[in-house]
C-alpha cells in the first residue's frame, strides 16, 4: 500500500512538473525587446559599475546584461 | 488499481519525455504547407513540392541577432546553387508579421519566406535555439543541423551543400 502512495504522490509531483512550460526559444521576441532589459543602456550601466568598483575598492558583484533572447 | 496507477505513471513519464523532442540525423523531415510572408501571394508553400531537392529549411526571426549575418549569406548560397538544385525555405516565426516584413526590407532575398503564424513548426523540427536550420538531403532526410550562425558557416555549409548536390536523387 506504501509503495502505491508512493508511485501516486510521484505521478502528480510529475504531474505538477508539466504544467511548467519553458519559453521556447522561438518564442522569445517579446524577451527580446529593448524595453525588457535589465538595464537599458549597457555602455552607461558598464561605467557606473567600474565607478563604483574603483570607488569601493572591490570587484564583481555589479554586471550589466541585455535581453532575454539568448541569441546574442 | 495497481496497474491503472502504473498506466498514469507511464503516461506522465512519456508526456515528460516528449518535450525535449527534437529531428536527428538521417531522420526524415516532416512536410509542411505554409502562407508566404508576403501577403500578396494566397497560395501556400508546399515543402513536398520540393521533394527531390537538397533543402535548407531556416527557422528566423527579425529579433534573433545572427539572423542579420546569416540571411544575407544564406541569399549567396542560394544564387550560386539554386540552379543546381538547392532550395531555401525560410520560416518566420515572429509575433509580427509586420517586423519580419520590415527586417526583409533593410535586407532582402530571393528564396521563398514563409510565415508561421501559429508557430508549431519549430516544436514540429525540434529546434534548440534560434537561428536553426536544417539541410535535407535529395530524400528528405536531415543531413545537417546548423545551430545559431557565426561568420565562416557559410563556407562550412557551402562544402556540405556541395556534396549533397553531387549524390544522386531519388525522387
Amino acid at each position: 500500500m506504501m509503495r502505491v502512495c508512493g508511485v501516486l504522490v510521484l505521478s502528480v509531483a510529475l504531474c505538477a512538473c508539466s504544467a511548467v512550460s519553458p519559453v521556447q526559444p522561438w518564442q522569445r521576441d517579446y524577451l527580446a525587446r529593448p524595453e525588457m532589459a535589465w538595464q537599458p543602456d549597457v555602455q552607461l550601466a558598464n561605467q557606473r559599475g567600474h565607478v563604483y568598483f574603483s570607488k569601493e575598492a572591490s570587484s564583481g558583484g555589479a554586471s550589466a546584461s541585455g535581453g532575454g533572447c539568448g541569441c546574442n | 488499481m495497481l496497474r491503472r496507477i502504473t498506466a498514469g505513471f507511464v503516461v506522465v513519464v512519456l508526456m515528460a519525455s516528449s518535450r525535449g523532442f527534437s529531428l536527428e540525423l538521417g531522420q526524415l523531415a516532416p512536410s509542411f504547407s505554409l502562407a508566404p510572408l508576403q501577403a500578396e501571394s494566397p497560395a501556400q508553400l508546399d515543402s513536398r513540392a520540393y521533394r527531390g531537392q537538397v533543402i535548407y529549411v531556416d527557422f528566423w526571426a527579425s529579433w534573433c541577432g545572427p539572423c542579420r549575418l546569416s540571411l544575407p549569406q544564406l541569399n549567396t548560397l542560394y544564387r550560386d546553387f539554386s540552379e543546381k538544385g538547392f532550395a531555401v525555405i525560410a520560416v518566420n516565426v515572429d509575433a509580427h508579421r509586420s517586423e519580419a516584413l520590415k527586417f526583409l526590407q533593410r535586407r532582402p532575398v530571393d528564396y521563398p519566406v514563409v510565415y508561421d503564424a501559429k508557430r508549431e513548426l519549430p516544436a514540429l523540427f525540434g529546434v534548440k535555439g534560434m537561428p536553426t536550420a536544417f539541410l535535407l538531403d535529395r530524400q528528405g532526410r536531415v543531413q545537417h543541423i546548423h545551430e545559431g550562425f557565426r561568420p565562416g558557416d557559410a563556407e562550412q555549409l557551402r562544402a556540405m551543400i556541395t556534396q549533397l548536390l553531387a549524390q544522386e536523387g531519388a525522387i
